[in-house]
């Protein structure tokens, strides 16, 4: 069972980019589940995503998870929400930042001594997308650091996904995509 | 037909609300009357749009509340449609008025009912209120423990509801969020199979067929009254659960998906057992294999169909158990949970020597954990052994304070 909790801003699109991610993931033959807390589902609001993969069907609908990743979409969630809880050995974290891992890690000490990945999503969409919509370029980030699919097969399946947007758009998707893999460190 | 035809992968990725509203398309039901709520809406929503789209030949009609919804859905069905709606919680609540005149009225609609709390306090999230509230209303009711069912019972619904033997509406339970929000892995019927299965509607009694006037909703005093409401509870009684049991069959024909009234998981050589709905059904069914592998016989009942209440199936189902544990997801508020009494009531005459206890849990979306779940099959464990029960017999799992306990 591999498990993923993102931690977002309602309106980012954590919840559209765990349920892509689950998607893709499906057409391989894994079972997936993805779902999330809305809290009080007001745009801009702290939220989380969760998705889970297994080689058997998922029986398990409990919320509490240990996750194995943790995705961070907004670059102030670091510091206002907790997004170590429920961290176990393994939990490798990506996150959203135009700071450096070791800065990152100084301004957050909760982060020190745990497997940090960074990367600026929010750049990285503003410069190809247009808009600050940091989920598919975190999937691109996600795809380096768990070495889960070749990126030709994942931006593939992710065209398929994004299938009803405007052309101008998945592009736009795929060059993030790709950016955010090159660049997470 | 005058409706394009949507090519679906085998297994889709869909939440419970999705696959709801995917059913209802490939249903092609004529009318749905709605009135959104939280966390039911994508599902109105989504026959809204398939119909925009021109995947359906039928009519969305938008009222001014949930009262309004269930009235217009009752009149389509009165004139002779295929009528589906859905809605949750508080939306239930003003429709209730209006649920028992449609099963009065002996009119076959599907209800998808995405289980809510109930205010106060205000809360969207998922427990069993709304569905116990109505549980009398003269509804069919099935339970979804995941949106592959949520997808399949609503073709199943159509098919039991619209049999001109039962002719009663009947409600498609699902977990808010916990189901309705979670996506999974659906395997999809294509829309000739699923059409094909549910069939074209036929309508009995219909209002628009001017050759044979009929009258619906009429009055009926002390002379007639008694009747008309025992002859709809012996059809509840003796002609819903076989028509039930023979559609479940077709449907195994058709997909290999199998359904029964009673869902067991590891029944066959239980010392211990949880009986529950929804989506702990399954999170239980995880944890008792977990611990089987501890050396505790642990098995799961799941009811599928809540009413008629499959009283024989369960006394059958629960006659070797030591220790059963009833799970309610609503606050019974001065009783005992409705599991616990249903099941009481289904063994009180039989010969097991069961020890039952109940637990109130999940209220307004509460999670029930693994780690709950594994306390209490160590709990009934513990009774088993001991010969009777070792706590008060209505306990409450997950909530915070000083522990709770009655009975």
């Amino acid at each position: 069972m591999l498990e993923i909790r993102w931690h977002s801003r309602a309106g980012q699109g954590a919840v559209t980019g765990a349920k892509g991610l689950a998607d893709v993931i499906s057409t391989t033959g894994k079972h997936v589940q993805a779902f999330a807390f809305y809290g009080s589902a007001k745009r801009g609001a702290a939220m989380t995503a969760y998705n889970r993969v297994d080689d058997k069907v998922i029986m398990n609908h409990e919320k509490y998870m240990e996750p194995d990743y943790v995705l961070v979409i907004d670059p102030a969630l670091v510091f206002t929400s907790d997004v170590t809880i429920n961290h176990k050995e393994s939990t490798r974290y990506i996150i959203t930042t135009h700071m450096s891992t070791d800065e990152l890690i100084k301004a957050q000490p909760k982060l020190a001594g745990k497997k940090v990945y960074t990367v600026d999503c929010m750049t990285i969409a503003n410069d190809t997308i247009g808009r600050p919509i940091p989920n598919t370029p975190m999937l691109g980030a996600f795809m380096k650091i768990s070495g889960m699919y070749e990126m030709d097969f994942f931006k593939e399946s992710m065209k398929r996904v994004l299938g009803k947007l405007p052309q101008k758009i998945i592009d736009a998707n795929m060059l993030a995509i790709q950016r955010a893999y090159d660049e997470v460190k | 037909m005058a409706f394009d035809k949507m090519e679906l992968k085998d297994i889709e990725v869909w939440d419970g609300n999705f696959a709801a509203a995917q059913a209802m398309r490939q249903s092609q039901v004529d009318v749905v009357a709605a009135y959104p709520i939280t966390p039911s809406t994508p599902i109105v929503e989504g026959y809204a749009k398939f119909l925009a789209d021109g995947y359906i030949e039928g009519e969305f009609v938008m009222v001014e509340s949930e009262h309004a919804a269930m009235s217009a859905c009752i009149g389509a069905a009165a004139a002779g449609g295929r009528v589906a709606t859905a809605t949750s919680s508080q939306g239930l609540a003003l429709m209730s008025e209006t649920l028992y005149q449609a099963s009065g009225m002996r009119l076959p609609i599907v209800l998808n009912l995405v289980n809510r709390a109930l205010a106060s306090p205000l809360n969207v999230n998922g427990d069993h209120s709304d569905m116990y509230m109505i549980r009398d209303s003269g509804w069919i009711q099935f339970d979804a423990f995941c949106s592959q069912e949520a997808y399949d019972l609503n073709f199943i619904a159509f098919k039991v509801s619209e049999d001109h033997d039962i002719r009663l509406p009947a409600i498609v339970n699902q977990d808010g969020f916990m189901t309705s929000h979670t996506a999974q892995g659906v395997k999809t019927l294509s829309d000739d199979a699923a059409y094909g299965f549910v069939g074209e509607y036929k309508p009995m009694n219909d209002m628009l067929d001017f050759e044979h006037p009929v009258t619906h909703g009429v009055q009926t005093e002390e002379d007639w009254h008694f009747e008309h409401k025992a002859r709809q509870h012996n059809d509840l009684m003796t002609k819903v659960m076989p028509k039930i049991q023979s559609v479940f069959k077709d449907f195994e024909k058709l997909t290999g998906r199998k359904y029964n009234p009673v869902e067991k998981y590891n029944m066959d050589d239980a010392d211990v057992c949880v009986v529950c709905l929804g989506t702990s059904v399954e999170t239980a069914r995880e944890v008792a294999s977990d611990m089987r592998a501890k050396g505790i016989k642990a098995g799961v009942i799941g009811l599928r169909v809540i009413r008629p209440f499959p009283f024989f199936e369960i006394a059958e189902a629960l006659k070797n158990v030591k220790a059963i544990a009833a799970l309610d997801r609503s606050s019974p508020n001065g009783a005992a949970g409705m599991l616990f009494n249903e099941i009481a009531g289904a063994l009180f005459n039989t010969d097991t020597k069961a020890l039952l206890s109940g637990y109130i849990y999940g209220l307004g979306g509460r999670d029930l954990t693994k780690a709950h779940l594994v306390a209490l099959f160590n709990e009934l464990q513990a009774n088993a052994d001991a010969g009777k029960v070792t706590t008060k017999l209505q306990q409450f799992i997950g909530v915070r304070g000083p522990k709770l306990a009655f009975l």
